[in-house]
C-alpha cells in the first residue's frame, strides 16, 4: 500500500490530465463524425453543430455516462486478483495509450475508434502486466460480438426508418403537406428514446432515483415537449416554389432539415453518454482506489463520482472545440450525398441504438453504428452511391486498434512502474 | 492530408453527372433545327456555325461521359444496377453522336432539301427533337427517382413520362414514312447520289428519335427491380 500513501495526490493528479488527455482526443475525433452529418446536409451550419455538440455531449456524458463507464472500470478486468497498487498504474497506462494512439491516428488519419483503443489498452495491461485470469474474458465477448451486432442492429433501423418516410410522406399525393403532419412523431420518437434512457439508467449518480413507470412518464413528458417545440417550428417552413421546380422535394428537404436539429442533439447526447465512458472509466477506478487509500475492494461497486464524470465531460468539450471542429468543418463539406431526410433516419438509428447501448452498459463504437446505419439507407435505395471499398479500410482498423491499444498500455504499464517502482 | 474513412463511404453519385449528360446531349440534337433551317435558305455560314456548335456539344457530353465511366469504380454500391446505369449512359451519348453525324454530312455534302419537301421536313426534324426534350425529361426525375428510393409513385410518374416518349417516337416514324413518300415522288427530278444521302438523312434524324427513346427504354429498366 506504501505506493498510493507516498504518491497519492501526484498519481491523481496524474491520473486526472491522463483522463483528461483521453478525453481530449474523444472530443477532437470521434464528435466530428456524429456531427459531419448534420452539416453535410445542410441542416446545420459549422457554428450550430458545434454548439449542439458542446451542449449535448457535456450532457449525455455527465447524465447518462455512468453506466458504460462502469463497465470499463469493472467489467472488463477482474479487480479482486489486481493489487490496488497494479490497478492504478494499469489504468493510467491504459488512458496514456488509448490518448496517444488517438492522436497518433488523428494525424495518420486512420478510422480507429476510441471505444476500441480504451478497451484494447485495459485488456493489454491486466493480461500481459498482471496475468492472463486478470482478464474477465467472457465480458469481452458481448463487447466483441457488439461491433457487429450494433452496425447491424443500426443499420435495421436506418432501414426502418427511412422506408417509413418513403411510405409516410415522399410516396404521397401531398409530401410537404405529410412531412409536416408526420415529422412531429419523429421527433417525438427522439425525444422520448433519448429521455426514456437517460431517467431509467442514467440520472442516479445526480440523486434522482425514478421507478419504471415514474420514469415513462416522464420521457413521454418530454418527449411531447420535444414534439411541441417541433411543431412551433415547422409551423414557420412554407413551401419554396421556386426550388421545387429544379426538385420536387426541396420543400419537404426543409422540413426534414428541421427534424435534423433534433436528432443531431439526441446524436450529440449518446455520443457523449456511451464515449465518456472511454476516458472516465480508467479514472474513475484510479480515484476509487485511491480515496479509498487503496483499503476497499477494487471491485466493489462504487457510484462513479460526479466531479470524474465532468471533468471527462469538460474534456470532451474542449476536444472539440480546440481541434474537432476543423474535422467536423472537413466532414461536412464533403458528405453531400446525405439530404436530411436521410441524415436523419442514419442520426436517429444510430443515436438509438448507442444510448440503448450506454443503458445496459455496453461499450459501443459511435463511428461504426453511425457506418452501420449508412449502410441500411444505401440498402433501401436511399444513397446515390456508397464506396464499399472503404469497409474493408474500417474493419481493418477494428482488428488494428485492439493490439494497438494493448501493446501501448504494456509498453506504458512498464515505465510507470519502473518511475514509482 | 489524410481522408476521413467516414467520408470516403460516400462515393460520387453519378446522378447528377447522368443528368448533365443528357441535358448536353439533347442541347446537341436540339440544334438540329436552326441547322435544317439554315440549309434551306442554303446559308452555308450558318449551317458551319451550327455545326461546329453540335461538334462543340458532343465533345463535352463525350468527357461527361468518360468521367460518369472513371468515377463508377466496381467497388461503389449503387441503388441501381451498375451496368444498366452505364447502358444508359452510352445510349444518351449516341443520341448526340447521332445528331452530330447529321450536321456533318449535310454539310460535307452541301445538301439541297427540295423546297415542296421542306415544310414536312422541318416537322419531322422538330418532332425528333421533341424526343429527345422528352428523353431528358425523364431523366431529370432521376434525383427524385432517388429521393424516393426508385419506386412507388415517383417511378410510376416516370414511366408515364417514358410512354409520352413513345408515343413521340411513333409520330416520328409515322412522319418518316411520310417524308420518305413525298421524296420517293421526286426522286426521278433529282441527281440520284443527292437523293441517295437524302434518305440517309430521313434515316439518321429518325435515329436520333429512335434513340431517345432507347434512354426512356433503359430508364425503365432501372425502376424494373
Amino acid at each position: 500500500m506504501s505506493l498510493i500513501a507516498d504518491y497519492g495526490s501526484v498519481l491523481l493528479i496524474l491520473a486526472c490530465t491522463f483522463g483528461f488527455f483521453m478525453a481530449w482526443g474523444v472530443g477532437a475525433n470521434d464528435v466530428a463524425n456524429a456531427m459531419g452529418t448534420s452539416v453535410g446536409s445542410r441542416a446545420l451550419t459549422i457554428k450550430q453543430a458545434i454548439l449542439i455538440a458542446m451542449v449535448f455531449e457535456f450532457c449525455g456524458a455527465y447524465l447518462a455516462g455512468g453506466e458504460v463507464t462502469e463497465t470499463i472500470k469493472n467489467g472488463i478486468v477482474d479487480a479482486t486478483i489486481i493489487t490496488p497498487d497494479l490497478m492504478v498504474l494499469g489504468m493510467m497506462s491504459a488512458l496514456l495509450a488509448a490518448g496517444t494512439w488517438l492522436l497518433i491516428a488523428t494525424a495518420k488519419g486512420w478510422p480507429v475508434s476510441t471505444t476500441h483503443s480504451i478497451v484494447g489498452a485495459v485488456i493489454g495491461f491486466a493480461a500481459v502486466g498482471v496475468s492472463m485470469d486478470a482478464v474477465h474474458w467472457s465480458a469481452i465477448g458481448p463487447i466483441v460480438a457488439s461491433w457487429v451486432v450494433t452496425p447491424f442492429l443500426s443499420g435495421l433501423v436506418a432501414f426502418g426508418l427511412f422506408m417509413s418516410v418513403q411510405k409516410l410522406i415522399i410516396d404521397t399525393d401531398a409530401p410537404f403537406r405529410n412531412a409536416k403532419r408526420f415529422v412531429p412523431f419523429y421527433m417525438f420518437l427522439t425525444g422520448f428514446m433519448v429521455a426514456l434512457m437517460t431517467v431509467t439508467k442514467g440520472l442516479k449518480h445526480v440523486g434522482l432515483h425514478l421507478s419504471g413507470n415514474q420514469g415513462v412518464l416522464l420521457a413521454l413528458g418530454i418527449g411531447v415537449l420535444v414534439m411541441l417545440l417541433g411543431m412551433t417550428i415547422l409551423s414557420r417552413i412554407q413551401v419554396d416554389a421556386e426550388a421545387d421546380k429544379t426538385f420536387h422535394y426541396a420543400s419537404v428537404e426543409k422540413v426534414f432539415a428541421v427534424l435534423m436539429v433534433f436528432t443531431a442533439c439526441s446524436m450529440a447526447f449518446a455520443h457523449g453518454a456511451n464515449d465518456v465512458a472511454n476516458a472516465v472509466g480508467p479514472l474513475a477506478a484510479i480515484v476509487g482506489v485511491i480515496e479509498s487509500q487503496g483499503a476497499a475492494a477494487v471491485g466493489a461497486k462504487a457510484a462513479v463520482p460526479g466531479w470524474v464524470l465532468l471533468l471527462g465531460a469538460v474534456g470532451i468539450v474542449i476536444g472539440l472545440a480546440t481541434y474537432g471542429y476543423k474535422v467536423i468543418a472537413t466532414i461536412g463539406k464533403e458528405i453531400t450525398e446525405l439530404t436530411p431526410s436521410r441524415g436523419f433516419a442514419a442520426e436517429l438509428a444510430t443515436a438509438s441504438t448507442v444510448v440503448g447501448a450506454s443503458a445496459i452498459g455496453l461499450p459501443v463504437s459511435t463511428t461504426h453504428t453511425l457506418v452501420g446505419a449508412v449502410l441500411g439507407i444505401g440498402i433501401a435505395r436511399g444513397i446515390g452511391a456508397l464506396n464499399l471499398g472503404v469497409i474493408g479500410s474500417i474493419f481493418v482498423s477494428w482488428i488494428v486498434t485492439l493490439p494497438a491499444g494493448a501493446i501501448l498500455a504494456i509498453l506504458f504499464f512498464g515505465i510507470l512502474r519502473t518511475v514509482f517502482g | 492530408m489524410p481522408t476521413n474513412p467516414f467520408i470516403s463511404l460516400f462515393g460520387r453519385s453519378p446522378i447528377g453527372p447522368m443528368q448533365q449528360h443528357i441535358a448536353k446531349a439533347h442541347e446537341c440534337a436540339s440544334h438540329l433545327v436552326p441547322l435544317f433551317e439554315a440549309v434551306m435558305a442554303q446559308d452555308w455560314a450558318r449551317v458551319e456555325r451550327e455545326q461546329q456548335e453540335m461538334v462543340r456539344l458532343e465533345k463535352e457530353a463525350d468527357q461527361l461521359k468518360k468521367s460518369v465511366r472513371i468515377h463508377l469504380p466496381k467497388s461503389l454500391f449503387l441503388p441501381v444496377p451498375r451496368s444498366d446505369l452505364l447502358e444508359l449512359l452510352s445510349v444518351q451519348d449516341k443520341v448526340a453522336n447521332r445528331a452530330k453525324d447529321i450536321a456533318g454530312l449535310m454539310l460535307g455534302r452541301q445538301m439541297v432539301i427540295p423546297a415542296t419537301l421542306q415544310p414536312l421536313m422541318l416537322t419531322y426534324v422538330q418532332r425528333c427533337v421533341d424526343a429527345s426534350a422528352q428523353a431528358l425529361k425523364a431523366m431529370n426525375e432521376l434525383d427524385e427517382l432517388l429521393e424516393a428510393g426508385f419506386a412507388g409513385r415517383e417511378a410510376s410518374q416516370v414511366v408515364t413520362m417514358v410512354e409520352e416518349l413513345e408515343g413521340i417516337e411513333e409520330d416520328t416514324d409515322r412522319l418518316q414514312i411520310e417524308v420518305r413518300r413525298a421524296l420517293f415522288k421526286l426522286e426521278s427530278q433529282l441527281p440520284p447520289v443527292d437523293v441517295m444521302f437524302l434518305y440517309t438523312v430521313i434515316e439518321w434524324v429518325g435515329e436520333v428519335a429512335d434513340r431517345a427513346e432507347r434512354v426512356g427504354g433503359r430508364l425503365e429498366q432501372l425502376l424494373a427491380r
